[in-house]
């Protein structure tokens, strides 16, 4: 068992990568009450095709399966796996998202048995074309959800705009048509290529003890076999650099209109420190741009386009990377048209010194208050990991982003006339 | 559950809660004002908060205020008004790094309480109106949060409910006010209900992190002065229960296009967070709709395939129960009938003992899991606030422990239907 020790933030990590090929991190956290375990495979809504374990030919197929396969692992032989973690005292839940999969339990009693339940449950698919019928009933419901949900659609409607090819323009859960295609042997096929224990990273914080934790997941994967671990292919079609569609409007039962302004990353080939920089450097750019202390936000405030509904975020993972900005509006059409104005006078101003240490500092007091959240660390670390990233990186990556690392991302990202892209969601009969 | 003690101790008008806690990379303040939700006052209410976060005397506009709290290591400040029971509470909250963890190491805490306390006690403005242009583009975003609850299906069927439900009672009214109250509301008469909100609402002001407890109090009574000519408070726990009698349910029934119908369905349980009855009542709605192994859950989601979501609450200070359901608008026979067959199994004893035990095992593990986060931990000791009774945490799990099937059933027994809404589709209504 290796162990990492970060003296400024009080952590230490403890990690092994176990025969199988299952990387297992530990974290211990004194003083929580709660430990919170996830067991994460690299596979989400984006590996739609890909060459199935033990085959030739690449694969395509129906959209949502991602999510569809990690409703379905829920069950078991012998019932429902909710209902074992509620009797050991634990919350289970799970989520999909483009490039992830991850199950997760939190419980403050019986650990050991929790920890057991998650590796075995995962470690074990069982699916008959009953309850696969059955899921498509709850997982229509789902999508109806969304679809009614104003925020959601506004979100995938720009990602749409911004990706021809990509398919990180599919929603995560599909539609109501393609989840139907859904078959059993599909979800075997789709289980045994991408959960194999290499393609997976196991993550414990709490309060815990780290040789006994490793000890306990150490044999627990020693008692089971699995086959050699293959390299995963994947395919996915060549994206254009520049956006798709640069203006969308969808018209909804709604009162108050949405605008999201999104830039598409045109070389979203990072991995590791590179994407890392670049990613705190694209938030702290947009911090700098649209944070509540910029006089953007204040101007936008004052002229009536925004609320405390406004915000930003970045994605960037190997393949794909885009920005997102904005929120509810009355004048939504007006509100990307001064988004517009203001990154472009942006990238023509210089940036100051003192605006980036004002920025710089805030990001690292957000870090150390989402320090506070297991949640934050399992799942942040892991998909870190996923793209050879360190977590406990940042901190010192965020202070060395220097005047000259933001002046390459702005002028990298931010392009107005080509990587800029705006959805619109506006009330129904205006 | 071996945490420090909750040290309380009052400050001119101000009850004072400090936990000192070596858990946290963050120290967190809070501060809940509290008065009787009215008709009269629930907007001005909604506003207020909103209003002082934007400018004070030193830090005169959103934009210099928070360069000041990115300089502070992205300490951040948020507002927000809640209801609990017939309670409405404004709420500042406030986190800060622990500058242990900081390279920097003057102190963070006595700054953020400084700004805190000119949060609330130095807005910007005159000695007799705050700023105009403030709370003007405050009322445009409040116009605007009230026009979008619309939006949002789940909460708009849930705000609907509670209108239509509790019509004559303070309940009903919403927690963010109306439209209509906005007109009459300007910088002047925004300054007198302040004034009237220093000098009547209770004040309950938490701090939490490492930090000592005579320590705080030097800090608070320095830079909470200003508050010292205002009066102390009579403590004031009003729990506002009504015995409510209606023989028949009502049934409402509202048309939008919507892809969902959302089905909300509420009960009156005749029991709060001070009844003895109050810890039995957890574990009734933990069985029947409270999470994943409940009744609803499993009848209405994974036998039935009629819903993703099926799940119910308790509003604590109440006494209401409610169920919510997001399904198919033709099934509304389907998913009604289904939800009162697991209420009459309630009713009529039909669960096991080990569902009881399995609920207890989840519910302990919430309690511990809140304490773990410093608002969750507020949350909880905020709770006997509200209440005349007086409920030490560390015996919430014993008094779960000791609760038997027949307190259930007891509890069940008085829990009476008074209303359900369902909001559905209009494309779906010609296949009823």
């Amino acid at each position: 068992m290796n162990k990492v020790k970060f003296e400024q933030l009080q952590e230490t990590l403890y990690y092994e990568e176990l025969p199988n090929g299952l990387q297992v991190y530990v974290l211990p956290k004194a003083g929580f009450n709660k430990t919170f375990a996830t067991f994460t495979t690299k596979y989400g809504s984006i590996d739609n095709t890909f060459t199935p374990l033990g085959k030739q030919e690449k694969f395509k197929v129906p959209d949502g399966i991602a999510h569809f396969l990690e409703h379905k692992l829920f069950e078991d032989e012998d019932g429902d796996v909710f209902q074992l973690f509620s009797k050991q005292g634990a919350s289970a839940n799970a989520f999909t998202s483009f490039t992830r999969t991850a199950y997760l339990f939190s419980s403050t009693m019986n650990v050991k048995e929790n920890l057991e339940t998650l590796l075995n449950f995962v470690q074990k698919p069982y699916f008959t074309d009953e309850s696969v019928e059955k899921e498509k009933g709850i997982i229509e419901q789902e999508i109806k959800m969304y679809e009614d949900n104003p925020d959601w659609r506004n979100y995938f409607g720009l990602i749409a705009n911004l990706f021809e090819k990509h398919p990180v323009k599919i929603d995560i859960a599909g539609t109501v048509e393609s989840i139907h295609e859904i078959t059993k042997e599909m979800l075997y096929t789709c289980y045994e290529t991408f959960y194999h224990p290499s393609n997976m990273v196991f993550f414990v914080v709490g309060n815990i003890n780290p040789e006994q934790t490793m000890t306990f997941i150490r044999e627990n994967q020693g008692a089971k076999e699995f086959s050699e671990p293959e390299k995963i292919e994947r395919f996915f079609e060549e994206e254009p650099k520049e956006v798709f569609k640069k203006e969308e409007k969808i018209p909804m039962n709604v009162n108050t209109g949405k605008c999201l302004v999104g830039f598409k990353d045109r070389e979203p080939d990072k991995q590791g420190k590179d994407l890392l920089k670049h990613e705190l450097s694209i938030q702290l750019l947009l911090e700098i741009m649209f944070g509540q202390s910029s006089k953007n936000y204040q101007i936008l405030y004052d002229e009536g386009l925004i609320d405390d509904s406004f915000s930003f975020d970045y994605s960037g993972e190997s393949g794909f990377g885009f920005s997102v900005i904005g929120g509810d509006s009355d004048k939504p059409e007006r509100l990307g048209e001064r988004l517009k104005e203001m990154v472009k006078a942006f990238t023509e101003d210089s940036l100051t010194e003192k605006l980036i240490e004002g920025v710089r500092k805030k990001k690292i007091g957000y870090f150390l208050r989402a320090l506070n959240s297991p949640e934050y660390i399992a799942n942040q670390f892991t998909r870190y990991r996923f793209n050879d990233m360190d977590l406990f990186d940042v901190i010192p990556v965020l202070e060395s982003i220097n005047n000259n690392d933001l002046e390459v991302a702005l002028r990298e990202h931010f392009v107005v006339d080509t990587q800029m892209s705006q959805c619109i969601i506006t009330p129904k009969g205006e | 559950m071996k945490e420090n003690a909750l040290k309380t101790f009052s400050v001119g008008p101000l009850n004072v809660h400090v936990l000192p806690s070596t858990t946290y990379k963050t120290n967190t303040i809070l501060l809940h004002m509290r008065s009787p939700l009215t008709q009269e006052t629930v907007t001005k209410r909604a506003l207020l908060p909103y209003v002082l976060q934007n400018g004070t005397k030193d830090y005169p506009s959103r934009q210099e205020l928070r360069q000041y709290l990115d300089e502070l290591y992205g300490a951040t400040l948020n507002v927000d008004v809640t209801k609990k029971g017939e309670h409405h509470i404004m709420t500042l909250r406030m986190e800060v790094a622990n500058e242990k963890f900081l390279s920097d190491r003057r102190s963070l805490l006595e700054r953020a309480l400084e700004l805190f306390s000119s949060v609330l006690l130095s807005p910007k403005g005159t000695d007799r109106a705050f700023d105009s242009s403030i709370v003007e583009g405050e009322k445009r975003t409040l116009k605007q949060k009230l026009a979008s609850v619309y939006d949002d299906k789940m909460r708009y069927a849930n705000k609907r409910l509670t209108e239509e439900m509790c019509e004559n009672e303070p309940f009903g009214l919403f927690v963010l006010g109306n439209e209509e109250d906005l007109p009459s509301i300007n910088e002047t008469t925004l300054y007198e209900y302040y004034k009237e909100v220093l000098a009547k609402d209770q004040f309950d002001l938490y701090i939490i992190g490492d930090v000592n407890d005579n320590e705080m109090k030097k800090l608070i009574e320095k830079h909470f002065d200003l508050l010292s000519s205002f009066p102390k408070r009579e403590s004031s726990s009003t729990t506002t229960i009504q015995e409510y009698f209606k023989k028949d349910h009502r049934e409402i029934v509202e048309e939008q296009d919507v892809q969902q119908g959302k089905l909300h369905i509420g009960y009156r349980t005749q029991l709060t967070y001070g009844d003895d009855d109050y810890f039995a009542l957890q574990l009734f709605n933990g069985v029947f709709g409270g999470f994943s192994h409940s009744k609803l859950f499993i009848n209405v989601r994974e036998k039935a395939s009629l819903a993703y979501y099926a799940a119910s609450r308790v509003e604590s200070h109440k006494g209401l129960l409610i169920v919510m359901s997001g399904i198919e608008s033709n099934k509304y026979n389907e998913a009604t009938k289904i939800i009162f067959e697991q209420m009459d199994d309630m009713k009529a004893g039909k669960f096991t003992e080990e569902d009881l035990e399995q609920t207890k095992a989840v519910l302990k593990n919430q309690l511990l899991e809140t304490m773990d986060v410093p608002r969750g931990r507020i949350e909880l000791e905020y709770h006997n606030q509200l209440s005349t009774k007086n409920r030490p945490l560390d015996h919430w799990i014993e008094e779960l422990d000791k609760i038997k099937k027949e307190d259930i059933v007891r509890v069940a027994n008085k829990i009476q239907l008074d209303t359900v809404y369902f909001l559905k589709g209009k494309e779906e209504s010609s296949n009823e």
